[in-house]
C-alpha cells in the first residue's frame, strides 16, 4: 500500500470528481483542483470567503463552492478557468446549497428553510419551492437524476412533492402519514420512495414513483424509533436502524420484514452461529482473532438527554449488496458486517476507540475504517489489514472516501489529507491472519 | 378322703400359698379350714405323728419362728398345748400380716390397674389428637406452600409491572427531552427569525438576491430548453408511467423466472425422489401397499407431466406440485429414517464395518444428488443470464415475441443450413456455366479462327494445286472418294493406330508427318469427339485448343471442325462434331 504525501485542506472538504479524474481541496478560501493521478495542481480558484461547502458537477465540468455566511454561491469551470458565476442570495441567507444532477442548476435552501431556489445556470432564471421541510433529509435525488423528490410542510402537515429534474415540472405532491417527517431517499431503481418519521414515532412509509403508498411498516410504538435508513444498491433491501440497536431488514417484494440483526453486548456461540469476532488492538503484534464468547465495551448513554447515544446510527451496504456494517451508538468501538446471503452475523470489528468514519470500497467488498489515530483499518471477507498511515508529526484519521474506481482512498485528518493507494496484489497477501466464517 | 393320703409335701406347701382375696378371708378360711381340716386330717393320722411334728418343726423354722412343738409322751399323740399354740399364734399372725399385705397390694393393684386403664385412655385419645393435628399440620403446610407460591407470582408481577412502568417512565423521560430539545430548538429558530425580521426592517438596504454569470450555459445533454406545455407535462406523466412499468415489468418478469426454475428444480426433486423410493420399495416390507403407491405416483407422473406442458401458472398444477413434493419428501424422509434405524439396529449387533457403506453410500447418493441439483441449477442459471442478454437486446416487442418461440429459431437454423448449402451449390453452378460459357465463347472463336484457316488453306492450296494432285483432289470431292479416303484415316485414326499410310500425309506437308508423331493422344482426341465423359471437359478442351493453337495450323486442321477436301481426317472430324458444335 502507497501513501501519498500529505496536503492541506480545511473543513474536510476534499471530493473526487465523478469521472475519478480530479481532486478537488479546499484550502480556506481557495479550490485547488488536481489531477488524481499526478497529483500535479491543475487550477486554483479564489472564493470570497472560507468555503463551507463544496460540490462537483455530474459531469465533473463544475465546481460549486457554497459560504453560507456570507449567502454566497462561486461556481467555477474547468474547462474555461475564465468562467465565473456568482449567486448571492442576498438577506435572505443560505443554509444548505447543492447541484441538481443535471449539474446545470442549483438548488439553494435559505435560512430558516422558507425556501428553495433553484437558479439556472442556462437561463439565470429562478424558481423557488415553497415550504420546505427542515429535517434530516428533505431532498433527494433519484439515482438517474430523473426526479426530485422534496419535503414539505404545511399547516402542521407533512407533504411530499416529486419533480421532475428536467424541467422542474411538480409531478406529484401527495401528504405523507407521518407525524413529523425525518427524511426522505429514493431507491437506487427510482420506482420506490422510503420516507420516515422523526424518533418518537417507528414508521417507515414506502411510497412509488406515482405517490401512491405501497407499504407501511411499523416494528413497535412509544420507544424512540427510526435512526436511520439505507436501500441495498440491488434495490431488493431496506435496512432501517432504530434506537432499540436493532437493525430491520425489508424486502422489495412484500415489503415485509425478513430479518433483524440485533447487537448485543455479549456474543456466544449459539446468537453468532459461530463467527469469529475480530480484534483489532492498538499493539504492534498482528491483529487477533477472537473466539466467542465476546465481550464488546458499552457505554451507556444519558438518559436526560435528547438524541441519547443509542442505536443503531450507520448503515452501509457494500456495493454489491452481499455484505451490511453497522455501527451501534453505545458500542462506538465496533462495526458489526453482516452477510445478506445468509441472513447472519459475518464479522464483527472491534477497536480500540471509537468508531469514526467507515466506507465501502465502491467496485469490491472490501471496508475501510478509521477510528482517529493514525491508523487505516481494511476488512475484507478474505482477511483484514491494519496500516499504520506513513506521516511525519503524525497524522489523525478522521474521516475516509474512496475513489470510484476503487484504488485509492483518501484520508482526511484535521487540516491534511493523504491519499492511499491500493495494490492489485492487496487481496491475497494480507499481512494478518484470516477470519474464517462458518 | 382316702386320696388325700398321699399328698406329697409339695402339694401341701403350694396349698398354703394360695392367694385369697382378704373380704372373703374369713369365709375361705372356714372353707379353708373345712377343707385343710379334712387336708390336715389327710396329713397327719394316728401312725405319722412325730413324722408330721417334725415336718412342722421344719416349716416353722423355715418360715423363721423359734417355736419347737414337742411332744408331750413319746408315743402318744398329744403335743405340748404352749408352742403349740404359740406357733398357731405366730401363723395366725402371719397370716394376718399376709392377708393385710394382700389386701394392699390388692389395692395397690386395683389402683394401678385403674389407673393404667385411665393411662391407656389417654394415650389412645392424645394419639387421635396427635394424628389429627399432624393432619392439620400438613394441611396447613399446603396451604402455607400455595400461599407462598402465589406470593412469588404476584412479586414477580409485580417486579413486571414495576419494570413496565420504569420502562414507560424512561420513554416518557426520554420523549420528553426529545420534546423539549425540539421546541427548544424552535424557539431558538423562531427567536434568531425574530432577529433577523426585526434586523431586516431596521437595516432597509435590502440585498437583492442576483446571479451574476459570464455566460450561459448551454445544457448539459446539449438540447434547448423547451417550453412547459401541457403536452410536456403529459409526456412527463406518460414517461413517469413507463418508468414504472418497466420496472414492474422486470421485476416480474426476473419473478416468473426463479418461479420456472424453482418449480424445474422442484420437479426434478420430485422425479429423483420418486427413483429414489421405487426401487426400494419392492425390498421393503409391506411391498403391495408400496407397488400402489409407486403405481400410483406413475399415474402422477404422467398427469403431472401432461399437465406441465399445458399450463405452468396455474394454481391448481402448483398447489398439486407442492402436495405431491411433499408427499414424496415425507416418503422418503420415513424411508431414511427407516433405513437409518435398520443400520443402527444392525450395528448394535454386528461390530463390523461392512455395515458402515451402505451407509456411505447413501452418503454418496445424497451428496451426488446434491451436486446434480447444484450443477443443473448452475446451468438454469446461465441459461436464464443468456436469456435476459437476450431479452435486453431486443428493441421491438414484436421481434422480441418472436425471437421467445424456440420453434421457429430451430427452423431458422435448419433454413440457415440449408441457405448455405443452396448458396455454395449456385456458386458452383456459375462457377460451372462461366467456364461452360467461355468454352463455348473459345470455341466459337476457334471455330471462327478455324474457318479462316481455312479459307486461307485453301486459297493456298487451290493457288498451290498440281494437276494431279488436283484430280486426287477433285476425285476426292466426291463422296465415295472421300470414303476411300476415309479407309486411310480412319484406320489412322482408330484405336490401333496404324501409321502404315504416312504416305498420305506427305503429299501435303512435310510438317504434317513430322506432326503426326506430336498428334494428339487418343484420349484427347476421344474427350474431343465427347467419346468420353470428362468432368472437366471445359477446361481440357480449353487446354486441348491452346496446345493445338500454339502446335500449328495443322493440328488445328485435325481436331477443328473443317468440310476439307484434303485429308478425309477432318471430314471425319466434321461427320462427328457436325452436330455438336453447329
Amino acid at each position: 500500500m502507497n501513501f501519498s504525501e500529505l496536503f492541506k485542506q480545511s473543513n474536510q472538504l476534499c471530493k473526487v470528481s465523478p469521472d475519478g479524474k480530479y481532486l478537488a481541496t479546499c484550502v480556506q478560501y481557495r479550490l485547488v483542483v488536481r489531477d488524481v493521478s499526478t497529483l500535479q495542481i491543475l487550477h486554483l480558484y479564489t472564493c470570497l470567503d472560507q468555503v463551507s461547502h463544496m460540490e462537483w458537477s455530474s459531469d465533473s465540468l463544475f465546481i460549486l463552492c457554497a459560504m453560507y455566511k456570507r449567502g454566497l454561491i462561486q461556481v467555477w469551470s474547468l474547462e474555461q478557468p475564465d468562467w465565473h458565476c456568482k449567486i448571492d442570495e442576498g438577506s435572505i441567507g443560505l443554509v444548505s446549497s447543492r447541484w441538481s444532477p443535471d449539474g446545470r442548476h442549483i438548488l439553494n435552501t435559505t435560512e430558516f428553510h422558507l425556501r428553495v431556489t433553484v437558479w439556472s445556470l442556462c437561463t439565470k432564471a429562478v424558481s423557488y419551492m415553497k415550504y420546505p421541510k427542515a429535517c434530516q433529509k428533505g431532498i433527494d435525488f433519484s439515482k438517474d437524476g430523473g426526479y426530485m423528490a422534496l419535503a414539505e410542510r404545511r399547516d402542521c402537515k407533512d407533504y411530499v412533492s416529486i419533480f421532475v429534474c428536467e424541467d422542474w415540472h411538480l409531478l406529484r405532491n401527495f401528504e405523507t402519514e407521518t407525524q413529523d417527517l425525518s427524511g426522505l431517499e429514493w431507491s437506487p431503481n427510482g420506482c420506490v420512495l422510503a420516507v420516515w418519521d422523526s424518533c418518537l414515532e417507528y414508521k417507515v412509509l414506502l411510497y412509488s414513483l406515482d405517490g401512491r403508498l405501497l407499504s407501511t411498516y411499523s416494528a413497535y410504538e412509544w420507544s424512540l424509533g427510526v435512526k436511520c435508513v439505507s436501500w441495498s444498491p440491488s434495490s431488493q433491501f431496506l435496512a432501517i436502524g432504530s434506537y432499540d440497536e436493532k437493525v430491520r431488514i425489508l424486502n422489495h417484494i412484500t415489503w415485509g420484514k425478513i430479518a433483524q440483526f440485533e447487537h448485543p453486548a455479549s456474543i456466544d456461540n449459539t446468537k453468532a452461529e459461530g463467527n469469529f469476532v475480530l480484534s483489532v488492538p492498538e499493539l504492534p503484534h498482528p491483529d487477533e482473532i477472537c473466539a466467542p464468547p465476546i465481550q464488546i465495551p458499552v457505554v451507556k448513554p444519558d438518559p436526560d438527554r435528547a438524541n441519547p447515544k443509542i442505536g443503531v446510527s450507520v448503515l452501509a451496504f457494500s456495493s454489491d449488496s452481499r455484505y451490511l456494517a453497522s455501527r451501534n451508538d453505545n458500542m462506538a468501538t465496533a462495526v458489526w458486517v453482516w452477510d445478506m446471503q445468509k441472513m447472519s452475523l459475518e464479522a464483527v470489528l472491534e477497536q480500540t476507540a471509537a468508531v469514526r468514519c467507515f466506507q465501502w470500497d465502491p467496485r469490491h467488498p472490501r471496508l475501510a475504517l478509521c477510528t482517529g489515530n493514525s491508523k487505516l483499518y481494511l476488512w475484507s471477507p478474505r482477511g483484514c489489514v491494519s496500516v499504520q498511515v506513513p506521516a511525519e508529526g503524525g497524522f489523525q484519521v478522521q474521516s475516509l472516501s474512496w475513489h470510484c474506481s476503487g484504488d485509492f482512498l483518501i484520508l482526511l485528518g484535521k487540516d491534511q489529507l493523504c491519499l492511499c493507494y491500493m495494490d492489485a496484489e492487496q487481496e491475497e497477501n494480507t499481512s494478518c491472519r484470516h477470519c474464517e466464517n462458518v | 378322703m382316702t386320696h388325700f393320703k398321699l399328698f406329697e409335701n409339695n402339694e401341701i406347701s403350694r396349698m398354703s400359698h394360695v392367694m385369697m382375696s382378704p373380704s372373703r378371708q374369713s369365709n375361705l378360711e372356714l372353707a379353708y379350714s373345712l377343707s385343710t381340716y379334712s387336708v390336715i386330717g389327710a396329713f397327719c393320722t394316728e401312725d405319722n405323728v412325730p413324722q408330721c411334728l417334725l415336718h412342722i418343726n421344719q416349716e416353722l423354722a423355715s418360715l423363721g419362728l423359734p417355736v419347737c412343738i414337742e411332744a408331750s409322751s413319746p408315743e402318744g399323740a398329744n403335743l405340748n398345748a404352749v408352742p403349740v399354740l404359740n406357733a398357731v399364734y405366730e401363723l395366725l399372725q402371719i397370716h394376718r400380716r399376709d392377708m393385710c399385705t394382700l389386701e394392699e397390694m390388692e389395692k395397690e393393684q386395683m389402683k394401678k390397674s385403674s389407673s393404667l386403664d385411665l393411662i391407656q385412655m389417654t394415650n389412645s385419645r392424645l394419639k387421635d389428637q396427635l394424628e389429627l393435628s399432624i393432619r392439620e399440620k400438613s394441611g396447613l403446610y399446603e396451604t402455607e406452600r400455595q400461599l407462598q407460591l402465589k406470593l412469588k407470582t404476584l412479586q414477580r408481577c409485580l417486579k413486571g409491572e414495576k419494570d413496565e412502568v420504569q420502562k414507560l417512565q424512561s420513554i416518557i423521560a426520554s420523549r420528553a427531552s426529545q420534546y423539549s430539545h425540539d421546541a427548544k430548538r424552535k424557539e431558538r429558530e423562531a427567536a434568531k427569525l425574530k432577529e433577523r425580521l426585526s434586523q431586516l426592517l431596521i437595516d432597509r438596504k435590502d440585498k437583492k438576491l442576483a446571479i451574476d454569470v459570464l455566460n450561459n450555459l448551454g445544457r448539459s445533454d446539449g438540447k434547448r430548453s423547451q417550453w412547459r406545455t401541457t403536452k410536456a407535462t403529459a409526456s412527463h406523466e406518460g414517461e413517469m408511467y413507463k418508468f414504472l412499468l418497466c420496472d414492474y415489468e422486470e421485476s416480474q418478469k426476473s419473478l416468473v423466472l426463479e418461479n420456472a426454475e424453482l418449480k424445474k428444480v422442484l420437479q426434478q426433486m420430485k422425479k429423483e425422489m420418486m427413483h429414489i423410493l421405487s426401487p426400494c420399495q419392492p425390498s421393503s416390507r409391506g411391498a403391495t401397499a408400496d407397488e400402489e403407491l409407486a403405481e400410483s405416483d406413475e399415474d402422477e407422473k404422467t398427469r403431472d407431466s401432461s399437465r406441465d406442458t399445458l399450463d405452468q401458472s396455474c394454481e391448481h398444477a402448483r398447489e398439486q406440485l407442492t402436495n405431491s413434493i411433499r408427499l414424496q419428501w415425507r416418503k422418503l424422509r420415513n424411508h431414511v429414517e427407516k433405513l437409518d434405524n435398520q443400520a443402527s439396529q444392525v450395528l448394535h449387533q454386528m461390530e463390523s464395518n461392512k455395515d458402515m457403506i451402505p451407509f456411505e453410500t447413501h452418503q454418496d447418493e445424497m451428496e451426488r444428488m446434491r451436486h446434480e441439483v447444484q450443477q443443473c441449477k448452475e446451468f438454469i442459471h446461465a441459461q436464464q443470464q443468456l436469456l435476459q442478454q437476450q431479452l435486453s437486446t431486443s428493441f421491438d416487442d414484436e421481434t422480441a415475441a418472436l425471437l421467445y418461440d424456440c420453434y421457429t429459431l430451430e427452423e431458422k437454423e435448419r433454413l440457415k443450413e440449408e441457405w448455405r448449402l443452396f448458396e455454395e451449390q449456385k456458386r458452383n453452378f456459375e462457377k460451372e456455366r462461366r467456364n461452360f460459357t467461355e468454352a463455348a465463347i473459345r470455341l466459337g472463336r476457334e471455330k471462327q479462327a478455324f474457318e479462316e484457316d481455312r479459307a486461307a488453306w485453301f486459297k493456298n492450296h487451290f493457288l498451290n494445286m498440281t494437276p494431279f494432285t488436283n484430280r486426287r483432289r477433285c476425285s476426292s470431292s466426291d463422296g465415295q472418294s472421300s470414303l476411300s479416303i476415309i479407309s486411310e484415316p480412319e484406320i489412322r485414326m482408330s484405336v490401333k493406330a496404324h501409321k502404315a499410310k504416312a504416305s498420305t500425309y506427305t503429299t501435303f506437308s512435310t510438317p504434317k508427318s513430322s506432326r503426326s508423331t506430336a498428334a494428339p493422344s487418343t484420349t484427347d482426341l476421344y474427350r474431343t469427339l465427347r467419346l468420353i465423359p470428362d468432368c472437366s471437359s471445359s477446361m481440357h478442351s480449353n487446354q486441348v485448343w491452346q496446345e493445338s493453337s500454339t502446335n500449328g495450323d495443322e493440328d488445328i486442321r485435325i481436331k477443328s471442325k473443317s468440310r476439307g477436301l484434303h485429308c478425309s481426317d477432318l471430314d471425319i472430324f466434321a461427320l462427328g462434331e457436325d452436330d455438336s458444335l453447329t
